[in-house]
């Protein structure tokens, strides 16, 4: 039971950085691009790693203290989600309000580590971040509210070992509405698309990327792993609503493994055929997706 | 059969609310007229074994002139008042997109109120007749442009129709037809009318229609 959640986080530790491959591939792909090459974030992480650090005199230890705590509170949350139809590592009452503030606490490090470096520029993106990442948490909650409702159950583990086809058969447009909730907020927090883009580095419409300017070296790959675990996490919360199997066995890991693939192909896609919303209609993306959540508890209620 | 009615409505709600956070026009009148086509689809799903020809024919005639006619008339206006998205709301779309879905919360509240005539009929139904009629209602206040007010005037007349389905049954039909003609009447007129606003004061605002003088200030 629990050698296979450990070969699942294993495997996420492993992996997480394949899906942004996969989806910066599919992107090229629309493009008509040769694109990046799918492993090119593992070169860059083991290329960060064998560098030095620089910091500017005007930053203190919290600038040096936040990628570390980020990585740290997110492979706590990553132990937390269950994967491929089975128990996560750890469970317990009320760990889905833990991992919502282990994500909230990554965010509040990474937003204090950029404040620190004095910069106005990382300011104005620490401001853009809180100011969506207070939308969306709600949201989160929200969402994950409903399956609390369906499960009657406050761990996440057992939440997801609820969703059963039969419950998708009963209430399947309430289930579908959560699934679209938890993709909006999917897109937001890995700061993907109709939100943030990933690729711009220098335009005054970012909002993730510009807090992470002055990072370099170890610090930096921290960072970059840390989003993809974190990309990861929130993926495998949409994907095992939307693949409602239970049991162990090999077939389960690689079904939910095809499933991440897929998402992270679907996120390509959005991608490639969307542009980025205007800054004023973000906050209104995560209302709706507030009111998408709101409207699948009415549905449950009944 | 349950599963697909409540999917249709689940869509109806979902285009009650998407009514009430976009700001342009074209896509707002499309949203209306896919409600529209919903609409007589749901008739059609919860009659749907035994359909008899004049709710048939009821149907059709919804489909038709709330799916086609109404989006044209409303297209029409549209380019001859040469306006593209509602600017500035006196409710701003975030907030209008809040209260809509604190709408469903209190429809469903009302709903378990009322003594329902066919309590066979999906426990749905009610509450989403009565979020659209309270989305509508939204539209009309919360609106600068008359086009935008004339589309919360068809949403609150499809809730009055859900409501209509849900409380009587077939008996309605000729209720029904009436109303379809005076929506039909209404929209119509509407169009005229808005071209015309348009052609005296420039702009189809009608806060500023309250300000009216003999002569320029």
């Amino acid at each position: 039971m629990y050698a296979i959640s450990m070969f699942h986080t294993a495997l996420a530790l492993l992996l997480a950085p394949l899906l942004l491959g996969i989806i910066n591939q599919t992107k090229a792909f629309f493009a008509g691009r040769d694109g990046i090459p799918l492993l090119q974030l593992y070169y860059d992480l083991w290329k960060l790693l064998h560098k030095g650090a620089v910091y500017s005199r005007t930053t203190s230890w919290i600038f040096r203290a936040s990628p570390v705590v980020g990585l740290a509170a997110v492979l706590v949350g990553l132990t937390l989600v269950p994967w491929g139809g089975q128990a996560a590592l750890l469970s317990f009452e009320g760990d889905l309000i833990l991992l919502v503030y282990l994500l909230g606490t990554m965010r509040f490090f990474t937003v204090l580590g950029a404040l620190d470096t004095g910069s106005s520029f990382e300011g104005m993106g620490a401001s853009r971040e809180v100011q969506f990442s207070a939308l969306a948490e709600p949201a989160l909650l929200l969402a994950l509210a409903v399956i609390v409702q369906v499960s009657g159950s406050i761990s996440l583990s057992t939440m997801y070992a609820a969703l059963t086809p039969a419950l998708w058969l009963e209430s399947g447009p309430a289930m579908i509405i959560v699934a679209a909730a938890i993709l909006l907020i999917y897109l937001t927090e890995n700061a993907r698309i109709p939100v943030d883009d990933p690729n711009t580095h220098l335009e005054l419409t970012m909002i993730h990327e510009v807090m992470v300017l002055d990072y370099s070296g170890p610090d930096l790959a921290f960072i970059l792993y840390a989003a993809a675990l974190k990309l990861w996490i929130l993926g495998s919360l949409l994907v095992g609503l939307l693949l409602p199997v239970h049991g162990q066995g090999w077939f389960n890991t690689i079904l939910f493994f095809v499933g991440m693939l897929f998402l992270a192909v679907v996120t390509g896609v959005i991608e490639a055929s969307m542009a980025r919303l205007r800054l004023q209609r973000v906050p209104q993306l995560l209302v709706c997706a507030g009111a998408l959540a709101v409207l699948a508890i009415v549905l449950m209620q009944r | 059969m349950n599963l697909w009615i409540e999917l249709l409505l689940v869509s109806l709600a979902l285009t009650n609310l998407a009514l009430t956070s976009l700001c342009r026009l074209e896509t707002c009148i499309r949203v209306a007229a896919a409600q529209g086509i919903l609409l007589g689809l749901v008739t059609v799903a919860l009659h749907s074994p035994a359909i008899s020809l004049h709710m048939l024919v009821l149907v059709l005639g919804i489909i038709v002139l709330k799916g086609l006619v109404f989006p044209w008339l409303l297209f029409r206006a549209m380019r001859q008042a040469r306006v593209r998205r509602e600017v500035e709301p006196f409710v701003s779309f975030t907030w209008s997109l809040l209260i809509g879905t604190l709408a469903l919360p209190t429809a469903m509240w009302l709903s378990s109120r009322l003594p329902a005539a066919h309590p066979s009929h999906t426990p749905l139904l009610i509450p989403v007749a009565l979020h659209a009629i309270l989305a509508g209602l939204l539209l009309i206040v919360s609106r600068r442009k008359a086009i935008t007010q004339v589309l919360g005037y068809l949403v609150m007349e499809n809730g009055i129709y859900l409501f209509g389905i849900a409380l009587v049954g077939e008996e309605s039909v000729l209720v029904d037809l009436a109303t379809l003609l005076d929506v039909f009447v209404g929209v119509f007129v509407m169009g005229i009318a808005i071209f015309h606003i348009n052609r005296t004061f420039d702009h189809i605002d009608t806060d500023r229609l309250s300000a009216l003088k003999d002569w320029p200030s």
